[in-house]
């Protein structure tokens, strides 16, 4: 069909060029790669302990982070909406931080505030929780590169929402509290899964930040990551793409089930 | 005479929806056309076929005798009035209409020239260094009337020209609008869903549902002489009546007589005196009456059917429950698909008795 | 508990959050950069090594982000001005990278250049490096951060429509022009801010880069790398010196980022 807009051939041929050198290339490489391996070797890799225990920890604190991102940011999101104090487009401004910071720097500023002598690290010490090297130092990390994706996934809806509805449901009588839990809630339901969904999907796949707290001990805080890293230093290629195959799939499913859900509430309510 | 458009046989489908289900029409060079039809009948498809925005799925348009199926949007010499005007936004009213002939490489100073004439045109010569965000609607749409009429196009294309403006200025800027495309004499097709805007500002109109064609025709012709149920329907204020042969003066035999009248068709009157021919006039009870401005509208039941006429204010005012007789001029009739007017036959009885 | 409480509860847990996740760090870094004194700032910051490792992180961010930015606005003008079919795909297909782990987009580059790949007889004859070498930073950068800018720009497209593009197609403008005087006006602001987007992550790119880069001091260090290293050596204050360069970028891209927010806020009200 001829198109309306000049400059469809050159667009289409540019895209598909770019990607095909950045994108399909590399992945068909891989693939074949992969491909070639075949069944019993990738099993053979993909099921080892240390391995199977490197996607169990990532899976944990990418779970963990992303839940406690997901309380946090909604409170920062609602602060940022809903009332005005002072000192607030700073904090607004500061909360994509984690996207300018390079994840190297951000890892070793984290590890130094949380190890046994830091700043913040003491006092857990004191009370018996080992900060540093650990899987809650993983988690640490992984909360602070997911700090802005509810938040910015929130923050919008929350600031188009109708507000006469409120204002209908508490001249119905409802309390704020009420009010919150019937109508405002349910609209924020969809944005807060999308946003939790983006920081798993990032934590289970971020290396920067956390291999300096993580310390990398074998069997007690390897992530996945790491594990695909360290194959490679032994010229492992093998096991590098199985662990990146079993890797691929938990980002996707994880995608794909939380984009199902949204289309099944969606259509639900006929929106 | 030859056309300076012509469509014919288009046909065009968006997935298992029918757009355009084998149009055809022919436009005079300088007439002023408008496509009139409810929303979804397919209007807007056939403008945008016309400016080369969609591609039809079968079918030829013809501009200025030339087939130009495969000739892009740009190259077909037509102007394009969009309905939410699509002024370029981060341009100034001056850069808007100079766009055309900027993009025609025209001679600085021709350019100059032709949008100071077409600012003062449009009556906004004093602001030509606005942006689009800072115009009210009616100046938005002249503006981009005028955008489009720069390159001096053979064929003007306006879609729903007066659908996002108050309903007080859109009063003033049909009549502009007609008088100016008049004065230029530049052929023109107008898509509308309001009938009031196509018989006020169109030469010719021509009625589209559901992807076809259903008439076409001066206002008056339309209005008179409806060619289908649908277009009797849509043009002008209707009541269906499920079997007309009730009516005093419509016998007939046989079954199916479903027809529509309109409030101009029925006298309305408190006694023998306002009515011209009481023997031919049916008994009716009064249900309501509105308020219409210049008229008041009277509702009234007559053999169980809810018929509506309309009633003077100079004649003294009627009220809910009140006997009166109403007289049925005409009915179109509906009878095997097609459309006939029907006159009331006992009049002319009556009519010969006086 | 009154709505006032509830309100400065919530500001108070928030902003303590920020502080101890976001302003502690920075300022930690600070404090380290300069535990030594200037003196040990400067010369770390000034050693060839950082130097060098800066350069190729400039290079490599330039590069990405002006090819990012001619992918980004083809394949956002593709994805919104035209219909055709298989544009779904297309758009996932953008969206992919986002699904991916940096380190694994690195080994997928190990896989296409590397020894193991089918190319490499080929490209070692001519004495190519791809991986263990500058390209190979360069592609593994551009990988991770190609799909920002579309991302920024579809949505701003979407909403713009293509009303304007038709308008002035239908008085016959080309391509390019349509693109230069009509739509790149409309979508400056969102382009600058998926520049920017793009800069940052770029710049700071760690694990695909990592997988890729082979570390050779001077060769193929980029910054974020180079700390890695010098952390590794308990070099503590010379590789804080080091962050310190990358923590200044990032808050010049976090304000660059809120200037072009508030313009664009701001012309979105005046349609200018």
């Amino acid at each position: 069909m001829r198109k309306v807009i000049p400059g469809f051939p050159f667009t289409l041929g540019l895209t598909m060029f770019y990607l095909s050198i950045i994108l399909l290339l590399p992945l068909a490489a891989f693939v074949f790669f992969a491909g070639g391996m075949g069944w019993e070797k990738f099993v053979a890799k993909a099921t080892e302990w240390r391995i199977v225990h490197g996607y169990i920890i990532s899976f944990a604190c990418a779970l963990s982070a992303a839940l406690i991102n997901s309380v946090f940011g909604l409170i920062l999101a609602w602060t940022l909406v809903r009332y005005d104090f002072p000192g607030k487009r700073v904090m607004d401004g500061l909360i994509d931080l984690p996207f300018a910071l390079p994840t190297a720097v951000a890892g070793i500023a984290l590890t130094t505030l949380y190890t046994e002598n830091g700043w913040l690290g003491q006092f857990f010490y004191a009370i018996g929780v080992p900060t540093a090297f650990s899987a809650v130092g993983i988690t640490i990390a992984l909360i602070f590169v997911g700090i802005p994706f509810v938040t910015r996934s929130v923050q919008p809806v929350l600031k188009d929402l109708d507000r006469q509805t409120e204002e209908a449901a508490m001249l119905l009588g409802a309390s704020k509290w009420l009010t919150f839990q019937k109508i405002i809630f349910p609209e924020l339901v969809s944005p807060l899964l999308t946003g939790f969904a983006l920081a798993f999907a990032r934590g289970i796949g971020e290396y920067g930040s956390v291999v300096f707290i993580a310390g990398n001990k074998p069997f007690e805080t390897e992530i996945a990551p790491l594990l695909i890293m360290t194959e490679l230093e032994q010229f492992d290629y093998q096991a590098a793409a199985a662990v990146a195959i079993v890797m691929l799939s938990i980002s996707f499913i994880s995608l794909l089930a939380i984009n199902g859900y949204q289309r099944y509430r969606i259509g639900r309510r006929g929106v | 005479m030859a056309y300076e458009v012509e469509l014919k046989n288009i046909n065009k489908h968006f997935g298992d929806f029918k757009a355009s289900d084998n149009i055809n029409f022919g436009v005079k060079k300088g007439r002023l056309i408008g496509l009139l039809g409810p929303s979804g009948s397919g209007k807007t498809t056939v403008l945008r076929m016309i400016a080369g925005l969609e591609t039809p799925d079968s079918g030829d348009i013809f501009i200025a005798g030339q087939r130009v199926n495969d000739i892009t949007p740009g190259k077909r010499g037509i102007g394009f009035v969009f309905q939410n005007y699509a002024l370029f936004r981060h341009m100034t009213v001056w850069e808007n209409i100079a766009f055309g002939l900027n993009v025609k490489k025209e001679d600085k100073e021709v350019i100059k020239k032709r949008v100071a004439e077409l600012a003062e045109l449009i009556g906004l010569s004093k602001f030509t260094d606005r942006y689009p965000m800072q115009l009210s609607g009616g100046q938005r749409q002249r503006v981009a009337f005028a955008r489009a009429l720069a390159p001096s196009p053979g064929l003007l294309l306006l879609d729903e020209p007066f659908a996002a403006i108050d309903a007080k200025v859109r009063k003033e800027l049909r009549s502009w609008l007609r008088d100016t495309i008049h004065k230029l004499g530049v052929t023109s097709i107008f898509v509308t869903h309001d009938q009031d805007e196509a018989v006020e500002v169109a030469d010719d109109i021509i009625i589209t549902n559901k992807g076809r064609v259903e008439q076409a025709g001066t206002p008056a012709e339309i209005y008179q002489k409806p060619l289908t149920p649908f277009v009797a329907d849509f043009i002008g204020e209707s009541v269906h009546i499920s079997d007309y042969t009730i009516f005093k003066g419509f016998e007939e035999e046989g079954e199916d007589h479903p027809g529509i009248i309109r409030p101009e068709f029925i006298d309305i009157g408190i006694d023998e005196k306002e009515i011209l021919m009481p023997l031919s006039s049916e008994r009716g009870v009064v249900k309501g009456t509105y308020f219409r401005g210049s008229n008041v509208e009277v509702e009234i039941e007559v053999k169980g059917v809810i018929l509506r006429g309309n009633r003077s204010l100079e004649k003294p005012p009627l009220k809910k429950g009140d006997k009166v007789f109403a007289l049925i001029h005409r009915i179109y009739s509906f009878s095997g698909g097609k459309t006939a007017v029907i006159e009331n036959k006992s009049k002319r009885k009556e009519y010969v008795i006086i | 508990m009154s709505e006032k409480t509830v309100k400065y509860f919530l500001i108070f847990v928030g902003a303590l959050f920020l502080f101890t996740m976001l302003i502690l760090p920075l300022t930690l870094v600070a404090f380290e950069a300069f535990a030594k004194g200037y003196d040990a700032y400067i010369a770390a910051i000034s050693e060839p090594f950082s130097q060098k490792a800066l350069y190729l992180t400039i290079e490599a961010t330039i590069i990405a982000v002006v090819l990012n930015t001619a992918f980004g606005l083809a394949s956002a003008w593709l994805l919104t001005k035209y219909d055709f079919s298989g544009k779904t795909v297309l758009g996932s297909l953008i969206d992919l990278p986002f699904a991916i782990s940096p380190v694994v987009a690195g080994l997928f580059f190990i896989m296409l250049f590397g020894r193991l790949s089918p190319f490499y007889p080929i490209l070692s004859e001519y004495e190519i490096a791809v991986v263990f070498a500058v390209p190979g930073i360069i592609l593994a950068t551009i990988f991770v951060t190609f799909p920002f800018i579309t991302r920024e720009l579809v949505p701003i497209m979407e909403t713009q429509g293509r009303a304007e593009e038709e308008a002035a197609a239908t008085m016959g403008a080309s391509g390019f022009t349509i693109f230069r005087k009509v739509t790149l006006p409309n979508i400056k602001w969102g382009l600058l801010y998926g520049i920017i987007l793009c800069a940052a992550r770029a710049m700071g790119e760690f694990g695909a880069v990592s997988v890729v880069s082979g570390h050779i001091r001077g060769k193929t260090n980029t910054l974020p790398l180079h700390i890695e290293i010098l952390y590794n050596e308990y070099n503590f204050t010379a590789s804080f010196a080091v962050a310190s360069i990358l923590v200044f970028l990032a808050i010049i891209i976090l304000v660059l980022r809120n200037a072009v927010e508030w313009r664009a806020e701001r012309s979105g009200k005046y349609g200018l």
